[in-house]
């Protein structure tokens, strides 16, 4: 059971391709983090997992089900919006009212212990909720309704440091006791290397690299040497960006294989290093690189 | 989803049915007093409020109740909350139309009905006094406030505030755009279709003395007569026609010494003008020359059949546009 | 009970620094034999971080033969680390003299000897851990 698969899916608005020929795999129970520049497309790719878009090309399966498809593949997915948005003029008590109304798995237990534990007064208007606390409420509303599946739209880009500690934390809480599965987009490569195992990288509509985060990071290698032409390098050992000034070079491979050539220096990559590289290295001619599980 | 309609429904349907409530208390108050008066105007300052007031609410409502419904919900983006309440969009939709086209017809309903018995005096008097110059309930002024018409526009209004609201997506353009659509509608089907919705009647009216009604000219010289008009009809066309059975663009040079044209200011000398009855003999010779009125007209009886007709025709309208709206649904984001 | 923190600056996944925690404790007697490690919920909660992280280092242990995990009661500790590795650190500490003096006589300076047994030492980690 997939948490969500994408084939060659592609979203076109009038004459401009937001998403192109993404394939993605992404299996359950884990978190995957999707990053990218600004209009690379992963707001795009969230919208058409909850279903509030509808694809040009291509298929989209969630949790076994197309999205959008009725209430009970809605109950399935939840989705917090960028810059959460809440009813201004509703009461922090009156949105649980409405989760319980309106989703039929809704834990009304598990929501007012959450609303409890941040703080919320019940009876506060929504629309003078700080930001935190107004994020807090939509992720509530997100996880008491008990989905398989959440997807986050930078939802902590508002947040000062403490309040987006709180809610990564509250997150994770909920993926373990829950086995939640977490798609989340975001900016800070820092909160993405703690919580997620997962990661997608968008750069220019196109999914540039994606698979596990250990393994991503065990087998992307930065090297650094005298300057030489890359042809020369092993078959095994893919390129993803390079450097070359009058006398070094410095290139990022991907390989599973060992590195026997002496004259390279090797060094290990953070999960920033590599998002950057995989965000600043030109298009690949062929569609997006292969599924790693 | 029938909890969360009404509470971001409750003020402004409150704030309608406040006011109705209060005009209903003064026509309440000042109905009885109609009853029995042998004079009245039109211009009188409460019949045109109400006639106003009819009007005003179904664009009160397509303006205020169908735009926010949609339009809020897309500029604050809490339809992206909404919808992945695992509820359908169609639902969401139907939910909101269902309770917002109740309420307005309901509120045109009720209007109506007030109105209509408020103004009953005055229209059984213009309808058995055509010399009064009243405005019957037939005109096409009156017409729109009277009888269920009005829940006809009311149910079609609120329903094109949605249907706009969905594609402008922008509250201010979109209360706009209905508006001014809704002035359109309102003007254009009483002037263009209203006199075709069902054949009206044709009459030939012999011309004399006792049923010219008025004569129209000016320093040229006589213009037309018109005959009086049936009792409580609406009169489409009342023109003199010859016996040829063409329309007469001015009156025979026979007869325009029935009445001089008005003196002007140097002609002080001039002798003054006949009286109305020796004028209207005069023109009766119109008869001899084989001149005869033809009035077209809709009589009294046909006020309800208009009024189904056009009800349902409004009713058909809102249906349309509702699957307009369900259709459209599916692209919004 | 003990606490876990994380080093953004270590070099080391958070995996490999929660297993690098557990060890360290254990050798300086934080944790004894019958100890209760956290509960995966509490360090994810404390640390806002994956709990597969957590459950691989804890695996990690498992393999190591330092803790036991009991379905739905926890992880305990079984063994100690101590006693048999004090005694090798004699022999050990004059090995890496020797290769001192052999670095500093081959012309190594102070950083370019922390360079190499840096790199050195955390290939052989990785591919160890691998």
């Amino acid at each position: 059971m997939m948490a969500l698969r994408a084939k060659g899916l592609g979203k076109k608005y009038k004459r401009k391709w937001a998403l192109r020929n993404c394939t993605l795999d992404l299996g359950r129970g884990h978190v995957t983090g999707l990053v990218g520049p600004n209009g690379a497309g992963k707001s795009t790719l969230l919208n058409l997992a909850s279903g509030m878009l509808e694809p040009t090309t291509g298929t989209i399966e969630v949790c076994d089900g197309v999205p959008g498809s009725g209430p009970a593949q809605l109950a399935k997915v939840g989705y917090v919006a960028q810059n959460t948005p809440v009813f201004a003029g509703l009461t922090v008590a009156e949105h649980l009212r409405l989760g319980a109304a309106l989703n039929p798995g809704w834990d009304d237990a598990l929501a007012t212990a959450r609303i409890g534990r941040i703080g919320l007064d019940p009876a506060q208007q929504a629309g003078k909720l700080s930001g935190g606390q107004r994020a807090q409420l939509a992720l509530t509303l997100g996880i008491a309704k008990r989905p398989e599946l959440l997807l986050l739209d930078e939802p902590v880009a508002a947040l000062d440091p403490l309040a987006r500690r709180e809610f990564l934390a509250d997150l994770m809480a909920a993926v373990v006791e829950h086995g939640l599965s977490v798609v989340l987009s975001s900016h800070l490569v820092a909160d993405l290397e703690r919580v997620c195992d997962h990661l997608v990288v968008l750069a220019d509509s196109q999914v540039r690299v994606t698979g596990e985060v250990e393994e991503l990071l065990a087998t992307h290698h930065r090297l650094t040497g005298p300057r030489r032409d890359l042809d020369t390098l092993p078959a095994d050992q893919q390129v993803v960006s390079a450097s070359h000034t009058d006398r070094q070079t410095t290139v990022i491979v991907r390989t599973t294989a060992p590195i026997l050539d002496p004259v390279w220096t090797v060094g290990q990559l953070t999960m920033e290093d590599l998002v950057l590289a995989y965000m600043s290295a030109p298009v690949p001619g062929r569609p997006a690189l292969e599924v790693l599980r | 989803m029938t909890w969360l309609t009404w509470r971001q429904f409750r003020v402004s349907a409150l704030a309608v049915f406040a006011v109705l409530a209060a005009f209903f208390v003064v026509l309440a108050i000042t109905g009885p007093d109609l009853v029995g008066r042998t004079t009245f105007t039109n211009e009188d300052t409460l019949y045109v409020s109400t006639v106003l007031a009819m009007y005003l609410l179904p664009a009160v409502l397509g303006v205020f109740w169908g735009v926010p419904m949609v339009t809020r919900e897309l500029e604050t983006g809490t339809h992206c909350l909404v919808w992945n309440q695992s509820i359908t969009r169609t639902r969401w939709l139907a939910t909101k139309l269902g309770i917002g086209v109740t309420a307005a017809m309901v509120a045109a309903a009720l209007l109506s009905l007030a109105v209509t018995w408020w103004a009953s005096p005055v229209d059984a008097l213009a309808a058995a006094e055509p010399e009064a110059s009243l405005l019957t309930r037939l005109s096409p002024v009156v017409f729109g406030a009277r009888g269920i018409a009005p829940i006809g526009y009311a149910a079609c209004t609120f329903v094109l505030g949605i249907a706009v609201g969905i594609v402008l997506r922008r509250t201010v353009a979109a209360m706009a755009v209905t508006l001014a659509l809704f002035a359109a509608v309102m003007v254009a089907v009483p002037l263009l279709l209203r006199p075709y919705a069902l054949p009206a009647v044709e009459e030939s009216v012999p011309i004399t003395a006792e049923s010219i009604h008025r004569i129209i000219g000016n320093e040229s010289g006589l213009e037309a007569i018109t005959v009086t008009n049936p009792a409580g009809a609406w009169v489409l066309s009342n023109e003199t026609v010859d016996s040829d059975g063409a329309v007469a663009t001015s009156l025979p040079d026979a007869v325009q010494g029935c009445l001089p044209p008005p003196p002007g200011d140097r002609d002080s000398a001039a002798p003054p003008p006949p009286d109305r009855q020796t004028a209207t003999e005069c023109l009766a010779q119109l008869s001899d020359l084989g001149y005869h009125q033809r009035v077209v007209f809709h009589p009294g009886n046909h006020f309800w059949p208009l009024q189904l007709l056009e009800t349902a025709c409004y009713l058909a309208v809102t249906a349309l546009l509702g699957w307009f709206c369900f259709r459209r649904l599916r692209h919004l984001s | 009970m003990i606490e876990f923190h994380l080093d953004g600056r270590s070099g080391l996944s958070p995996y490999q620094q929660l297993v690098q925690q557990v060890r360290h404790a254990l050798r300086l007697g934080l944790l004894r034999e019958g100890d209760q490690l956290p509960k995966v919920k509490d360090v994810v909660t404390d640390l806002a971080i994956n709990p597969n992280t957590v459950l691989k280092a804890y695996r990690e242990l498992e393999h190591e033969g330092l803790v036991a995990a009991r379905p739905g009661v926890g992880t305990f500790v079984i063994a100690t680390l101590g006693g048999t590795t004090l005694a090798a650190l004699g022999p050990l500490r004059t090995d890496l003299r020797r290769w001192l003096t052999k670095a500093r006589k081959a012309g190594l300076d102070d950083e370019s000897i922390e360079a190499l047994f840096l790199t050195t030492f955390r290939t052989a980690t990785s591919e160890k851990l691998a």
